[in-house]
């Protein structure tokens, strides 16, 4: 079992005919995903990676059933496409694409809640969703893992890949990148309460990072509604104050958002938070092993 | 991108929004020419991107240009909070009859804007915000409503204004709100917002953060960059498009994903703790996902060109960037910077792992590059790079 994406999704990718959107529909393909097309405005009606290409989301959703897209669209044409697919009412839009502008993140995150939020929305600026064995939206690399029973949803790509390695023997349900903009749609809350209510879940492992508070509602969610074991790990214990690391949305201004309030809230509530990487992964293997 | 006090002001002067006029000053002649210009009292304020200027002393009334080059005297030079004061507005004094505070901003927690308004404005707006926060009111903005006048003139009245400045106010919230969009900003903060003694509501201070993601179609906003506080190596690590923050440690870090050098600045630093004295990361570099031979030497050569570094530590998970590149990179790069006489006889700490992590380890190997040492996890590799550095110390 995996939350979101299942064997039987049916992914488009919107800017598939353009570099990144060629180079991950490929890999997505050979890691078994059922992608059944693309979608670009003047493409449409041609085939790209042996794919039919439609004009529009809607007409890709009509003609294939799709119930993913994945946007690797440039930033400036980026709310556009997440617009075109909340209005072509697609259950699943995965946004790639790094560097969009906040004040259309936020415009497509109000439209996508005016139309009853009806789109789940992940990223932007993320690697996309996985569920090992069964299917694969967004660009972490099918290999690195096995399936399994844990959970993962992280801010970060490259530590997302690193604990799905350290812990591949055990094996993962679903990983959700869910970007490190200070906007995003799904967030860690969203992914614990679907990890929460998955049965082929055992146990949860969340990362996060510096900035915002995404990290201490996390906690006060788990406290109330979360019976599954939590690990937790924190990025930017040592990052300075008012410096942008990367991610724009991991800045530390004043005494809010530092690793250590993140890591004191998780501790609060019962989650046990590592200190490193490999760490966060012993703490998760001991759990599992103890099942 | 935050901006100073003076260019927020001749952004919001582009929106048509009341500012008292004013020059901008570097040295005491230029404050004496501003305020003979403006004649009569001026203000003169330190330039700096902190809060807490009036109360840290770099904000002072003159009465006339003789006493602003007194006050001025005072203040170019001073250290707020760490920032140099190294300019300052020169600004015709205003009659002040009542101060507010008003703000737009990104509110994260609820994905909306934000606008925060209340009739107790000035330097204790913080204080009051915590003491008494019923004063403070916090409007959700749509993103795809926004801000016509009759929203402006409900959030004015909800930050309880009083009745004869909501006029003055609501138009100067309407233009705040066409700045904040058209220029793509995640902040803009006017405290105080004020009613001069003659009836006018005016932006008396501002405050405003730019989005560094919308460059590509707000070009103009280039002219706001502050070349002079840019730090050297963060200067030229920008013209080679790397990803780099300098700090003030001495093991040189490269990495691959924000995530995971920001864990690897931290594993670092832990391991630095057990060594004499105490290793820290030198900066933050995110080399992404290409990881070429160029981009490498790129940031190998950035680093090398910081003095404080004694040792270096290449941390790399091959996700979608495969490790044989990344070691081809390594090699290429040292290749590079030999041949333009600049080779590295710093140590370099490499840990791989991931994809094609045995084909990069084993690349490396048979380079046999001189101070280069295969690790195998993150956390040895952190203690063996901080050793290294304090070895060197």
């Amino acid at each position: 079992m995996a939350i979101w994406l299942t064997e039987n999704s049916k992914i488009i990718v919107q800017g598939m005919t353009g570099g990144e959107g060629t180079k991950h529909a490929k890999r997505m393909l050979a890691s078994g995903a059922r992608v059944v097309g693309g979608v670009n405005a003047r493409k449409a009606g041609t085939t790209h990676l042996d794919l039919p290409v439609f004009g529009t989301v809607k007409e890709a959703m009509e003609q294939t059933g799709a119930d993913v897209s994945v946007v690797f669209v440039p930033p400036a044409f980026t709310k556009d496409a997440v617009i075109e697919a909340i209005d072509a009412g697609i259950p699943l839009c995965v946004v790639i694409t790094e560097g969009v502008p906040v004040h259309d993140t936020t415009a497509f995150w109000a439209y996508a809640v005016a139309k009853g939020n009806k789109t789940r929305i992940i990223g932007p600026n993320c690697p996309g969703i996985a569920s090992p064995g069964a299917s694969n939206a967004g660009i972490i690399p099918a290999d690195i893992t096995t399936a399994g029973r844990i959970g993962l949803v992280s801010k970060s790509g490259t530590l997302t890949y690193q604990l799905m390695y350290e812990l591949r023997d055990f094996g993962f349900s679903t990983a959700v990148g869910i970007g490190g903009d200070p906007v995003i749609g799904t967030t860690h809350i969203d992914a614990l309460q679907a990890f929460q209510e998955d049965p082929g879940t055992d146990a949860i492992v969340m990362i996060g990072e510096i900035g915002g508070d995404a990290e201490e509602r996390a906690a006060a969610y788990i406290e109330q509604h979360v019976t599954k074991p939590v690990v937790a790990y924190v990025a930017g214990f040592t990052a300075p104050e008012g410096k942008t690391m990367g991610h724009a949305g991991a800045i530390v201004s004043g005494s809010a958002g530092t690793a250590q309030a993140k890591k004191e809230a998780l501790e609060k509530v019962g989650v046990r938070v590592g200190k490193t990487p490999s760490e966060t992964a012993r703490l998760m293997r001991e759990i599992m092993q103890s099942r | 991108m935050d901006l100073f006090e003076h260019q927020a002001k001749e952004l919001f002067a582009d929106y048509g929004i009341p500012v008292p006029r004013g020059i901008v000053a570097h040295t005491v002649e230029e404050v004496r020419a501003a305020a003979e210009q403006l004649t009569g009292r001026v203000v003169v304020k330190a330039q700096v991107k902190t809060g807490g200027r009036g109360k840290a002393g770099g904000v002072k009334v003159a009465d006339d240009a003789a006493d602003a080059v007194a006050k001025a005297t005072d203040i170019l030079g001073m250290d707020i909070k760490g920032h140099t004061v190294h300019k300052v507005l020169v600004e015709e004094a205003s009659a002040i009859a009542e101060e507010y505070y008003f703000s737009f901003l990104l509110d994260r927690a609820n994905r909306t804007f934000l606008a925060i308004c209340s009739a107790a404005g000035g330097m204790d707006i913080e204080e009051v915000a915590h003491s008494a926060p019923e004063k403070v009111a916090k409007v959700p903005v749509s993103a795809l409503t926004g801000v016509d006048r009759a929203k402006a003139r409900e959030i004015a009245v909800a930050g309880g204004l009083p009745e004869k400045s909501l006029d003055g106010a609501a138009e100067l919230i309407e233009k705040l709100w066409c700045c904040f969009v058209d220029e793509d900003a995640s902040l803009v903060e006017v405290n105080p917002m004020i009613l001069s003694a003659d009836g006018q509501v005016k932006a008396l201070d501002g405050k405003v953060t730019l989005d560094d993601n919308a460059t590509f179609r707000q070009a103009d906003h280039e002219k706001f960059a502050d070349k002079a506080a840019e730090d050297p190596l963060e200067a030229a690590a920008k013209e080679k498009d790397l990803n780099y923050v300098k700090l003030d440690g001495n093991v040189g870090i490269i990495g691959n994903g924000a995530g995971l050098v920001m864990s690897t600045l931290d594993v670092v630093a832990y391991a630095g703790e057990a060594f004499p004295g105490q290793p820290k990361p030198a900066n933050f570099l995110d080399i992404g996902g290409g990881a070429s031979a160029e981009v490498m030497a790129a940031g190998l050569e950035i680093i090398l060109s910081d003095v404080a570094v004694k040792s270096i530590f290449v941390n790399v998970f091959g996700g979608i960037t495969a490790c044989d590149a990344v070691a081809n990179g390594i090699v290429a790069a040292f290749k590079l910077l030999e041949e333009r006489g600049e080779a590295v006889t710093r140590p370099l700490v490499v840990r791989l792992d991931g994809n094609n992590a045995l084909l990069g380890r084993q690349i490396l190997r048979d380079a046999g590059l001189k101070g280069v040492e295969l690790v195998d996890t993150m956390d040895d590799a952190a203690k063996r790079a901080a050793e290294l550095a304090a070895v060197g110390a």
